[in-house]
């Protein structure tokens, strides 16, 4: 006998995947930075834009392959802009609330993702100085997440017009 | 309903509306959001087959949340070109198959994977353009409160949520800070249909048509060093080739309504200034002074109540497009803009660089 109420109207069937991503030279000096506690950037040798991450190895806008110098950025950064998650999804790494702060690394001309902790997050602003905090040293990799978070520096603000050009 | 059954009654509606029947199209044009969003690879040689195209030249466009309109200008150049005479396009997306939320969250190699979905990726915008604008922080829950009332005329829309107050909206908790709840999209599912054909073919067919007048479409780099987030420079281009392609010098003063794609309401002001409705940083004012509400507002912005009351993401730009037609064509009903003659659709997707826009009017260009 059929019932409405029983009938298999849809299934769930979960998909993992796994890649194998490979970097690329820009990219893995990056990477190989991160497994010293250094955070290295590459220059754009067209327009002397210093990419931080050099994700794709070269510059987005003049097409060229960025420099193979390393250029050391941060460690220190000024938060331009940010967002509150207040979000619980699926597959979360933080448990909300956090605070994900675009920061701007000194001697990098572009913004990064990363935490802002160890402050309320009504307290953070845009223009707040920053710094990294480390995890032990045992525990890195060629990861971002070397950094755990950043927190307040305690440097003065910077000026809204010196950043204003990043948003 | 599966996804098929989505695609193909959006289709058989479409193709009735223009009275036809799959028989009478030359080729059929696809577009969806990112495949991660649903799990199904490839959704084309499904839906091949659910739209009867055997035998017929069936395409796949991929432009992210602009998708829908990008696949529509696609099926318009088809024709444009001479190659079809007749040609349909369908977009869609079936969110409560998958988890956009994650699938728009996967942590990437090379940064620290602090994203939490689109709202996460957007809200910092949103957040450096009240900063920029100096706009008062109602103008997002303003939007919020028209676009979800606005809804209610629409029977196709996913929300119809009719008691939405400025203060109750205020109330709201923010889920991205600075977005809150009410002023964020529903995950939906939809499909939207299209049919586009040659001016000889229109001329001979009954009843209501809008003729397409200009399109465009421009992208961009996600991220690079001194990119305007706020504003994309792609977006100020591609509007800029539109106007220029259909003859409009003023868009505030001819264009009579507007569809653009606002996902989360500060996108409205935002995408206000992009197009040239409005000057920089003047896009909150046309909120707060009601030129963009659907009664009595010179400019009505998404009488449809939206993508922020609808995300069929693969489908949302299709429909500001065929919202947009329908206007123009008069066939509107509970949301139509009287006097309507010339209309935008307008969709934006990725990090906010793809973009994809068209004009289409009541009168044969
Ligand atoms: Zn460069």
């Amino acid at each position: 006998m059929s019932n409405e109420a029983e009938d298999v109207l849809r299934i769930r069937t979960p998909i993992g995947v796994e890649y194998a991503w490979s970097a690329g030279t820009r990219s893995s000096a990056y990477l190989n930075g991160l497994l010293e506690g250094k955070l290295l950037g590459k220059r754009c040798p067209s327009c002397s834009r210093v990419y931080f991450p050099p994700r794709n190895g070269n510059c987005p806008m003049c097409g060229v392959l960025l420099g193979d110098d390393d250029v050391e950025v941060g460690p220190n950064g000024t938060v331009t802009t940010f967002c509150v998650v207040n979000v619980p999804f699926l597959g979360q790494k933080i448990t909300p609330p956090y605070v994900a702060a675009t920061i701007l690394l000194d001697g990098a001309d572009i913004g990064m993702q990363h935490l802002l902790q160890e402050v309320d997050a009504a307290d953070v602003r845009m223009g707040m100085r920053v710094e990294p905090v480390w995890a032990p040293r045992d525990n890195w990799g060629p990861t971002m997440e070397n950094i755990t978070h950043f927190r307040p520096s305690g440097e003065p603000d910077v000026d809204y017009s010196d950043y204003a050009g990043q948003l | 309903m599966s996804i098929a059954g989505l695609v193909r009654e959006a289709a058989d509606r479409a193709l009735a509306d223009a009275g036809m029947t799959m028989d009478d199209i030359d080729a059929v044009v696809i577009g969806k959001a990112p495949d991660m969003l649903e799990g199904v690879m490839m959704p084309e040689l499904w839906l091949a087959e659910a739209l009867a195209a055997a035998g017929k030249p069936v395409f796949r466009v991929h432009t992210a949340g602009s998708v829908g309109g990008s696949t529509a200008i696609v099926a318009a150049q088809h024709v444009m070109s001479g190659v079809h005479k007749r040609v349909l396009t369908v977009a869609f997306e079936k969110q409560s198959d998958g988890n956009a939320m994650w699938a728009l969250s996967v942590p990437v190699p090379f940064g620290m994977p602090v994203h939490a979905g689109a709202g996460g990726y957007f809200a910092p915008h949103v957040r450096a353009y009240i900063r920029r604008s100096e706009a008062p922080g109602y103008i997002g829950a303003m939007v919020a409160v028209k676009d979800r009332t606005n809804a209610c005329a629409n029977p196709f829309a996913h929300l119809h949520e009719p008691d939405w107050t400025l203060e109750a909206a205020m109330e709201s908790p923010m889920l991205w800070d600075p977005i809150r709840f009410v002023e964020t999209c529903p995950s939906s599912d939809g499909a939207a249909a299209l049919v586009i054909a040659a001016e000889d073919v229109a001329d001979s067919l009954p009843g209501p048509k809008a003729w397409i007048r200009a399109t465009a479409m421009r992208s961009e780099p996600t991220m690079f060093a001194g990119r305007n987030q706020v504003n994309p420079q792609a977006g100020q281009d591609c509007a800029a080739d539109l106007w220029r392609k259909a003859g409009i010098a003023d868009p505030r003063r001819e264009v009579d309504v507007a569809e653009i794609y606002v996902p989360f309401s500060w996108f409205e002001p935002m995408w206000l200034e992009n197009l040239g409705f409005a000057g920089r940083n003047e896009g909150w004012r046309l909120v707060e002074d009601g030129v963009t509400d659907l009664r009595g507002g010179s400019l009505p912005i998404n009488p449809s109540g939206g993508v922020l009351s609808s995300n069929p993401i693969g489908a949302s730009g299709m429909i500001r497009f065929g919202e947009a037609a329908m206007q123009v064509m008069g066939t509107a009903g509970e949301h139509q803009v009287d006097g309507a003659r010339t209309a935008v659709g307008h969709a934006y997707g990725g990090g906010s660089q793809f973009f994809a826009m068209w004009v289409v009017g009541a009168e044969k260009p």
